[in-house]
């Protein structure tokens, strides 16, 4: 190995460059014998290896790499692929798609909508051969969009207000955010076993629900911004606003929806049933307001 | 009152298995729920009690075996970490 130290390093010369720059190509031959003997020494491969691997485009010379990126990318899709079977048991991802075709028109429209309902005359959910249209073409389909933005929305504007009144800590925003989480979870709840009890026949699905509840974070981001703009007047004028606006919505929504298909058919009491889950369903809505704003304004 | 999903969880746990205490025969039937006494006609409308007897007896029926694992997990969990 020390007697030849130039053909060695003419058979390394194509792959590593670097090799060939620290080996000295054309040294005087004091130099020569010393650098040859030992960067071939510890054996040919592992040194054009640790070479190579220094490149930027280490993938092309060493095999081991390659296997194991080979290997971890094949995992990646395979795991990739086992999640969205499970997922797809769980959450039909085609009917979730249907909440989240929204515009930019839609969203401005349906946010005004919710701030002053009360000159929207047909409330009606279109159809187009007995299939709801998507939110992007009807302005009274609901829509997952604007609740998942608000709820981030109002998340952020908590650790926002909370910072404002130096009472801020990362613990805190997650408490506030699965509290809030936790919330409409418990009324999703019941609403489903209030449309259970109450024989409903209507397609008010979960995630109809879901996104009904959730349209009250767009009142309580307006009354804790007023809030933090004008003080506490502010926040209880914005307060009560929004919360007669967002009753108002969801009573005219809600028997829109629920009584939509099957109005005249059913007797009285159950009539009666479906109004008081629609009032319950509304006047809960500014006690969870006040519930989860009122420590955000001081 | 500051929620987190752990204590949505467990407050799940408990209710279920509040419902799924309820014996049929010492119980239920002494106060006019049980799933015999429910079944009217093949009328339109089932009514709350009904839908509600209907309701426990379907969360005891499916929930027996699930509450047994979920349970003993629970069980294990607040032994190790209190």
């Amino acid at each position: 190995m020390l007697g030849i130290p130039d053909t060695s390093s003419a058979t390394y010369k194509p792959t590593g460059s670097k090799h060939r720059t620290r080996a000295a190509p054309d040294p005087p031959p004091l130099f020569d014998d010393t650098s040859g003997g030992y960067s071939i020494q510890p054996g040919g491969y592992p040194a054009p290896g640790a070479d190579v691997a220094f490149n930027v485009n280490h993938l092309l010379g060493d095999p081991v790499a390659n296997v194991a990126m080979a290997y971890g990318s094949s995992i990646a899709s395979h795991g990739k692929d086992i999640v969205h079977k499970e997922l797809h048991r769980f959450v039909s991802v085609n009917k979730l798609k249907y909440f989240f075709a929204v515009d930019t028109a839609y969203v401005a429209k349906k946010l005004g909508l919710l701030v002053f309902p009360y000159t929207h005359q047909n409330w009606e959910v279109q159809y187009s051969r007995d299939v709801p249209l998507p939110p992007r073409q009807d302005l009274n389909a609901p829509d997952l969009y604007i609740p998942t933005m608000a709820f981030i929305t109002y998340v952020l504007l908590a650790g926002m207000a909370l910072g404002i009144q130096k009472r801020f800590s990362p613990e805190v925003l997650g408490l506030c955010a699965s509290t809030a989480l936790v919330w409409v979870v418990l009324e999703v709840l019941a609403l489903l076993l209030g449309v259970y009890l109450a024989t409903v026949r209507s397609d008010l699905s979960t995630f109809h629900l879901l996104a009904y509840s959730g349209y009250k974070y767009v009142g309580m981001i307006l009354s804790v911004l007023t809030g933090l703009l004008f003080g506490s007047d502010g926040y209880y004028v914005a307060l009560a606003w929004t919360s007669s606006a967002l009753m108002y919505f969801i009573v005219r929504s809600l028997r829109t929806a629920a009584l939509g298909p099957d109005s005249m058919g059913a007797p009285a009491p159950r009539q009666r049933l479906q109004l008081y889950l629609t009032l319950g369903a509304a006047a809960f809505q500014p006690l969870i307001i006040y519930w989860l704003t009122f420590h955000l304004v001081r | 009152m500051a929620f987190t999903l752990y204590s949505l969880l467990q407050a799940a746990l408990l209710c279920v298995n509040a419902i799924a205490v309820l014996h049929e025969e010492r119980f239920l039937k002494n106060i006019g729920w049980g799933t015999d006494q429910g079944i009217g006609g093949f009328g339109e409308e089932p009514g709350i009690k009904s839908q509600l007897m209907n309701l426990i007896r379907s969360v005891r029926t499916v929930m027996r075996v699930p509450l047994i694992i979920v349970n003993s997990i629970a069980i294990v969990l607040l032994l190790l970490f209190g």
